[in-house]
């Protein structure tokens, strides 16, 4: 049998894990990612040109990273394409499509593209913060979590000297703790679910948490340094607005309840000069959707226990299939490039990972029952809060759309008040629409994806995830011929990092 | 008080020390560091909001910090919507603040998914 040629999509954990894998049974692999570093948002650091020998500061399993890096760089057999954005992939009947990319610096001009006619694909394109909008949250000094972790991570910037962490979820303390260690004073982290949640969440198979230990131990390891840093970790907290005139001020925080409803009477208002908010993360499927790939019930890419796509040898792995950590990531990941390159769940090489998955799912399943979001949320919003931050949609414009169209579609809705329709392509906003929007007029938002997997074709899904363009372009690229992997300019550029 | 860079010597993770680089933000000289992204020299001198709202004309910086919201476009050497957070700057780039009373929907109109049934 012939081993086919993989193309693998994100150069995260799972990523990464995937082409190590998918080299080590033979394939020749082409790992892109958009980012010129290697390791995705989980092993962000700093640049070649700011090199530090005690990045392990800021990293759980950063030898484990190192490696694996090393061990892809050095493997003939291996093509590294950094700065390289996949902008579409064409939808093929069983089997991946042509992959279609941009090489280059980030919104440059005129970069080449490529078009790559893959045997096996595995998209590894990870996800992103979801923050649920608030009033103020529009104003400058206010930040997703990941972006406090990203600055901090990757350039040691610290977004303020006095700052809240707010949200939902284990991410928050990481994030703390990084801003700890890059000079801030972060004066607590308001967790918005309630102790009984998350002890409900954690603690009734706690033997679960002592297999997922490296998991558990580095938490741990987070509370014993936020002890150390004082900070207070507080639950069923959320920051309910922030304000400020040209940029943040203050932000009010206040107690809710099981539903994440606020409970009035518990307002407190703190000076700070940042906050950071997450409530968890939202997978970015455009890739997968485009590619013909079918969605689970909870809006991720569904596969089977081969981590396989509803469309055969077109694979996913990592959080663009479920949230779960970096540890499931590179076990899920090393499947994936483990079958893509015509390897069988049978073989013995692949028990670990399996049994890995096994116990890092079942502590993610945990992990979402305890702080996922709950719809009290929008009792937090007024009606000149913004909900869609590139159009500049209110929720009040968004609730008078929704009357006035009565049942109509969400894309009428949409097109009625411009939610959505901005330049991040509904990214941020996305989700929120349409959870505002379905408890507004039930059963608009769904759609068809709301059943069983993997009947969910992405195709006729009329849902905010689908952007037959991935990422932006210009138009005269869009015109250009596609470059020859071998032009000179390219292999230039993939060169560049191979001494 | 607002965001800064951590100066090496106070700094757990030990960066070396970098040759330091300029770039002019609307005329006006922002100092960073080799190997940083053009938001990260500009929130890193203090600076949070560059680019101005279309249609309320409201400040804005980083949100996402990663690529996906597109809050922090600015001009760069004379090309426009470049995404600040993931461009590493480069000394002596020219950076302009971004004011599009247009949408800069009209712009990216041929990439969105406004279907058939627009019209
Ligand atoms: C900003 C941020 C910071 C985080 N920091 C932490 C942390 O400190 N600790 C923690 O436990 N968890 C963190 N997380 C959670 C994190 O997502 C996971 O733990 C882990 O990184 C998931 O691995 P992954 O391989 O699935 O995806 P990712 O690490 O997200 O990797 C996906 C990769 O795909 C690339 N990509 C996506 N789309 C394209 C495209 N169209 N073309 C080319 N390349 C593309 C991206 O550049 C990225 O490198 C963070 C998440 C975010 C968003
Ligand atoms: S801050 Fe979101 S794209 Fe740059």
């Amino acid at each position: 049998m012939t081993v086919p040629d993989v193309l693998v999509i994100g150069a995260g954990p799972a990523g990464l894990a995937a082409a190590r894998a998918a080299r080590r049974r033979g394939a020749s692999v082409t790992l892109l990612d958009s980012s010129d570093e290697l390791g995705g948002q989980y092993w962000r650091h700093l640049p070649p040109q700011r090199p530090s020998e005690r990045e392990a500061v800021l990293h759980h399993g950063w030898s484990a990273f190192t490696a694996l890096r090393e061990w892809l760089e050095r493997s003939a057999g291996v093509t590294i394409i950094r700065q390289a954005y996949v902008w579409a992939i064409e939808t093929r009947e069983g089997r991946p499509g042509a992959v279609f990319v941009v090489v280059g610096e980030v919104d440059g001009e005129d970069r080449p593209q490529l078009v790559f006619e893959p045997g096996a694909l595995i998209l590894a394109t990870g996800a992103y913060d979801r923050t649920l909008p608030f009033p103020g949250w529009d104003l400058p000094g206010v930040f997703t979590a990941g972006a406090a972790q990203a600055l901090a991570k990757g350039e040691r910037v610290a977004i303020g000297r006095r700052v809240v962490v707010a949200g939902a979820g284990p991410f928050l303390l990481p994030v703390a703790a990084s801003l700890a260690a890059t000079g801030s004073t972060v004066l607590g982290v308001y967790e918005a679910n309630r102790t009984a949640s998350l002890i409900a969440g954690w603690l009734p198979r706690p033997w679960q948490l002592l297999r997922a230990a490296r998991k558990g131990g580095e938490l741990a390891g987070y509370v014993r340094g936020h002890l150390r840093h004082r900070i207070p970790y507080r639950v069923g907290k959320a920051v309910i607005r922030a304000d400020g005139t040209d940029r943040v001020e203050t932000v009010t925080i206040a107690s809710v309840d099981a539903a994440w409803s606020p409970l009035a009477g518990t307002e407190q208002t703190i000076a700070v000069d940042a906050v950071c908010v997450g409530h968890g993360f939202t997978p970015r499927l455009e890739l997968a959707i485009a590619a013909g790939c079918a969605l689970s019930d909870d809006d991720f890419v569904w596969v089977d226990e081969r981590q396989q796509t509803s469309i055969p040898l077109v694979f996913a792995a990592g959080e663009v299939t479920g949230i779960g950590g970096v540890d499931l990531a590179l076990a899920e990941g090393e499947i994936a490039g483990h079958l893509a390159a015509g390897g069988s769940i049978q073989d013995a090489a692949l028990a670990p990972a399996l049994a890995h998955r096994r116990t890092y799912r079942s502590f993610a399943s945990r992990i979402e029952n305890a702080h996922g979001v709950a719809g009290g949320w929008s009792e937090w919003l007024t009606p000149d809060t913004v909900v869609c931050r590139c159009e500049e949609v209110t929720y009040g414009v968004l609730c008078d759309a929704a009357s006035a169209t009565g049942g109509a579609s969400l894309r009428s809705l949409k097109l009625s008040s411009r939610a959505g329709l901005g330049i991040c392509q509904g990214r941020v906003c996305g989700r929120t629409i349409e959870d505002l929007i379905a408890k507004r007029a039930p059963g608009l938002a769904g759609g068809p994806g709301h059943s069983d997997a993997p009947v969910s074709s992405a195709a006729d899904r009329v849902r905010t995830d689908r952007r037959p363009i991935a990422v932006p372009i210009r138009l005269g690229e869009l015109a250009a011929e596609p470059t020859p992997l071998s032009s000179p300019s390219l292999s230039d550029r993939l060169r560049e990092r191979h001494p | 008080m607002t965001s800064f860079r951590l100066p090496p010597c106070d700094d757990p993770v030990r960066p070396a020390e970098v040759p330091g680089i300029r770039i002019a933000l609307d005329g006006r000289t922002v100092e960073g560091v080799d190997g940083q992204s053009i938001a990260g020299v500009i929130l890193g001198s203090g600076i949070l909001a560059w680019r101005t709202t279309s249609k309320n004309a409201r400040p804005r910086g980083v949100f996402c910090g990663i690529g996906v919201c597109f809050d922090c476009l600015v001009e760069v050497n004379g090309a426009r919507d470049v995404r600040a957070c993931q461009r590493r700057a480069r000394d002596g780039d020219v950076v302009t603040t971004q004011y599009d009373e247009l949408p800069v929907r009209v712009r990216a109109a041929p990439f969105e998914e406004v279907p058939d049934d627009r019209a």
